[in-house]
C-alpha cells in the first residue's frame, strides 16, 4: 500500500511532463496535420540549454529554465520556417520523412557538440525529501509537477479564453473556413509550432536537473509522446492531458510491480491496447477507421 | 535502357569484381553493404509499393539475426516451467529459415495490429516495436545473453565443387552468397510488384478509396505486404547473424532502419533498382567517410540529405535518370522525324 502510494506519487510527477509534451505534439497535428518527430528532439534542445545556461554559464536556476524554453521556442519557429512551410501543401508523409530527418540531424549535432557523456544540471533545491506518513518527494520533483501544472492550466486558459485560442480552434477544424474568417493560417501554423515547441522544451528542461542529459534521450521521449496522443486520440487536447497522466502511471506500476529493466516499453504496450481496443483513442467520438 | 538490363549489368559487374579486386576490405565493405541492400529492398516494398514507412525495419532484421543465430547454436528457452525447453543445435539453414519464418510472424501481427487504423501509427508502432526489441535483447539475458552477445555463431555451409559441403567463412564466398541472396531477393520483389498484388498495393497507395470500392481488401493486401517485407528483412539479418557471427542488441539500432530508408529514398521508392542503386551509394561511402570524419557528423549529413532529397529529389535517383534519358531519347527521335512529333506530344 505504501509502496502503491509512493509510485503514484512519482506518476504525478512524471505524468505532468508526459502532458506537456503530450499536448504540445497533439496541438501540432491537429493544427498543421503534421507528425512531428523533432518533438523529441526540442525536449533533448530544452534540457541540454538549460544545463549550459544552469551549469558552465552560471545563470539562476529559474532564469536558465525560462531562458532555455524560449530557445525551445526560437528553434521550433526555426524548423516551422524553414521545413515546413515550404512544404505546407504537401502530404502527411512527405512532412514525415522531412521532420525525421531532422530529427537525426538534431540529435547527431547535439552529440557532436556535447559529446555522448551523461550531463547533470545543478539546482538550488535540498536534497532531503519532504517526507508525509509513508510516502516522500524530493522538493526538486515538487517544483517539477508545480511548474507542469501551471503550464497546463495556462495552456488551457489559452486556448478556452482567448480569441487567440478560437483562432487556433478553429484552425484545428478547418484551415479554409477559418482563413476566410481572417485568420491568418500561416501565422497560426508558425504559432502553434512555436508554441508545440515551447512545451516540448520546457518539459527536457524541467527533467533535465531530476534525471541526466543525454544525445539520445529524444528517442524515447519521442516514442512516449506519440503514445501519449495515440492513447487520447490524435488532436485530442485533453485526451493527450489525461493521456500523459495514464502513460506516467503505467510506467511507474510497470517498472514497480513487473520489471523495471521495461519501463520503456509501457508506452508500447499501451499503444498496442489502445489500438487493440479503441483505436480512434481513449477519448475521442467514434469515427471511420482501417 | 530497361530496369532489367540494368540490373543485369550491375550483376554481371559484381560477379566478376572478386576476380578483378581481391582486395578483402573491399569484399567486406560490399557484402555488409548487400546485406543491408536486401533489407532497403524488402523497406521498400513497404515505402515504395504499399506507401507505409516502416520506421522500425530493423526489428524484423535483429529478430531474423537472433532466432537464426539462437537455432543454430542451441538455447534453453525458460517460460516458468519447471524444466526449460530446450532446443538443440540447428543445421544452419534451417535455423536461416527459422529467422525467416518468426520475423514474418512478427511482421503479420505488427501489420494486423497497425492496419487497423491509417495514417501515422503505422510508422508509431514500428518505432516502438525495434525498440521494444531491442529492450528484450538487453534485458531476457537467459536467452539472448544480454550485452554480452551471442558468440560463435557457425557460418552457412555450402557445396562446392571438389570440397564437398564446407562452411563458407572466406570473404569470397559470403560476397557471392549474399549477391545470389540479393538477386533472388531482387527476382520475388520484382515478381511481387508485376503480380496481382503488386498492381494491388500500388493501387491503394495512390488511391486508397478508389481501391477499397473496386473491391481491393486493402487492409489484407498492406498485411500481406508487412509479413513478405518483415521476412525478407528477417532473412538479411539471419545472413547477417552468419556472416559477422556475432550479435548483440546492437544490431536493433534505430541508425539502420534510419540507413535503410536513406537508401530507398535516395535511390528511389517505388522502383526496384532504386534501393541497390541508393544502397550501393549509402553503403560505401561511410566506408569511405569513415576514417575522415566522425560518426555523429556522418548521420548529421544522413539526417540533412533526408531533408535535401525529399525538397529537391522526391522519386530518387532512379527515376530522375530515366526521366533524363527519356528526353535524351526524344530529342534524338525529333532530329529524325523532324519537328513535327516534338509539336505533337507537347
Amino acid at each position: 500500500m505504501e509502496q502503491l502510494l509512493q509510485h503514484l506519487l512519482n506518476a504525478v510527477v512524471l505524468g505532468g511532463t508526459y502532458a506537456l509534451l503530450g499536448i504540445g505534439l497533439t496541438l501540432i497535428f491537429g493544427v498543421m496535420r503534421v507528425a512531428n518527430f523533432t518533438h523529441g528532439e526540442l525536449y533533448t534542445f530544452g534540457a541540454y540549454m538549460a544545463y549550459a545556461l544552469i551549469g558552465p554559464l552560471e545563470l539562476n536556476f529559474f532564469v536558465g529554465l525560462a531562458i532555455a524554453v524560449m530557445l525551445g521556442i526560437l528553434l521550433g519557429i526555426v524548423i516551422e520556417f524553414m521545413l515546413l512551410r515550404p512544404l505546407q501543401k504537401s502530404d502527411m508523409d512527405t512532412t514525415m520523412l522531412v521532420t525525421i530527418g531532422a530529427w537525426i540531424a538534431l540529435q547527431n549535432m547535439e552529440l557532436f557538440g556535447w559529446g555522448g557523456v551523461a550531463k547533470s544540471v545543478p539546482h538550488p533545491f535540498p536534497t532531503d525529501p519532504f517526507v508525509i506518513g509513508s510516502v516522500s518527494v524530493a522538493p526538486l520533483r515538487v517544483f517539477v509537477v508545480c511548474v507542469a501544472m501551471v503550464l497546463l492550466v495556462s495552456f488551457y486558459l489559452m486556448i478556452n479564453r482567448t480569441t487567440f485560442g478560437i483562432a487556433m480552434r478553429a484552425t484545428f477544424q478547418d484551415p479554409e473556413v477559418s482563413s476566410l474568417m481572417g485568420v491568418k493560417i500561416n501565422r497560426m501554423f508558425t504559432l502553434t509550432f512555436a508554441i508545440g515547441s515551447g512545451l516540448a522544451a520546457s518539459a527536457g528542461a524541467l527533467l533535465a536537473p531530476v534525471f541526466v542529459v543525454v544525445p539520445m534521450m529524444g528517442d524515447l521521449v519521442t516514442l512516449k509522446a506519440f503514445a501519449v496522443v495515440i492513447l487520447g486520440g490524435l488532436g485530442n487536447i485533453v485526451g493527450a492531458t489525461i493521456g500523459g497522466f495514464v502513460l506516467g502511471l503505467a510506467e511507474e506500476l510497470g517498472a514497480g510491480y513487473i520489471d523495471s529493466g521495461y519501463r520503456d516499453a509501457m508506452g508500447f504496450i499501451l499503444i498496442i491496447a489502445v489500438l487493440l481496443l479503441r483505436p480512434q483513442g481513449l477519448f475521442a467520438p467514434r469515427e471511420r477507421t482501417g | 535502357m530497361t530496369e532489367r538490363g540494368i540490373a543485369s549489368i550491375l550483376v554481371v559487374l559484381l560477379a566478376v569484381l572478386p576476380l578483378a579486386v581481391n582486395n578483402q576490405y573491399v569484399l567486406f565493405t560490399l557484402t555488409s553493404a548487400g546485406i543491408l541492400i536486401i533489407a532497403a529492398m524488402s523497406l521498400n516494398l513497404l515505402l515504395g509499393y504499399a506507401g507505409q514507412l516502416s520506421l522500425g525495419h530493423v526489428a524484423f532484421f535483429g529478430i531474423g539475426a537472433y532466432v537464426s543465430a539462437l537455432c543454430s547454436l542451441g538455447f534453453e528457452f525458460y517460460y516458468g516451467a519447471e524444466s526449460p525447453l530446450v532446443v538443440p543445435s540447428q543445421p544452419v539453414w534451417l535455423a536461416l529459415i527459422w529467422g525467416i519464418v518468426v520475423a514474418g510472424i512478427f511482421g503479420w501481427i505488427i501489420g494486423k495490429l497497425a492496419f487497423r487504423v491509417r495514417g501515422a501509427y503505422f510508422v508509431i508502432l514500428t518505432i516502438g516495436f525495434a525498440q521494444v526489441s531491442r529492450m528484450v535483447a538487453l534485458n531476457w539475458v537467459s536467452l539472448t545473453n544480454g550485452p554480452m552477445a551471442l558468440n560463435n555463431i557457425p557460418p552457412l555451409s555450402g557445396w562446392l565443387p571438389g570440397y564437398g559441403v564446407v562452411p563458407l567463412s572466406g570473404r569470397v564466398e559470403n560476397y557471392y552468397l549474399v549477391l545470389a541472396f540479393g538477386i533472388l531477393a531482387y527476382w520475388i520483389i520484382s515478381r511481387i510488384v508485376h503480380s496481382r498484388v503488386g498492381r494491388a498495393l500500388i493501387a491503394l497507395r495512390e488511391n486508397e478509396s478508389l481501391a477499397r470500392s473496386v473491391g481491393i481488401k486493402v487492409t489484407r493486401y498492406l498485411v500481406l505486404a508487412t509479413v513478405v517485407s518483415a521476412a525478407m528483412a528477417g532473412g538479411a539479418g539471419a545472413i547477417y547473424a552468419h556472416y559477422v557471427r556475432v550479435i548483440d542488441p546492437d544490431v536493433f539500432l534505430f541508425i539502420y532502419t534510419v540507413t535503410m530508408v536513406i537508401m530507398v529514398m535516395t535511390g528511389g521508392k517505388g522502383t526496384l533498382l532504386g534501393p541497390v542503386i541508393g544502397g550501393l551509394i549509402f553503403g560505401i561511402i561511410p566506408e569511405l567517410l569513415r576514417h575522415m570524419v566522425r560518426p555523429e557528423l556522418q548521420l548529421i549529413l544522413y539526417g540533412v540529405a533526408m531533408i535535401l532529397i525529399v525538397f529537391f529529389l522526391p522519386q530518387g535517383i532512379v527515376p530522375a535518370l530515366a526521366k533524363l534519358g527519356d528526353r535524351v531519347r526524344r530529342k534524338s527521335k525529333i532530329g529524325k522525324t523532324g519537328v513535327l512529333k516534338d509539336s505533337l506530344t507537347t
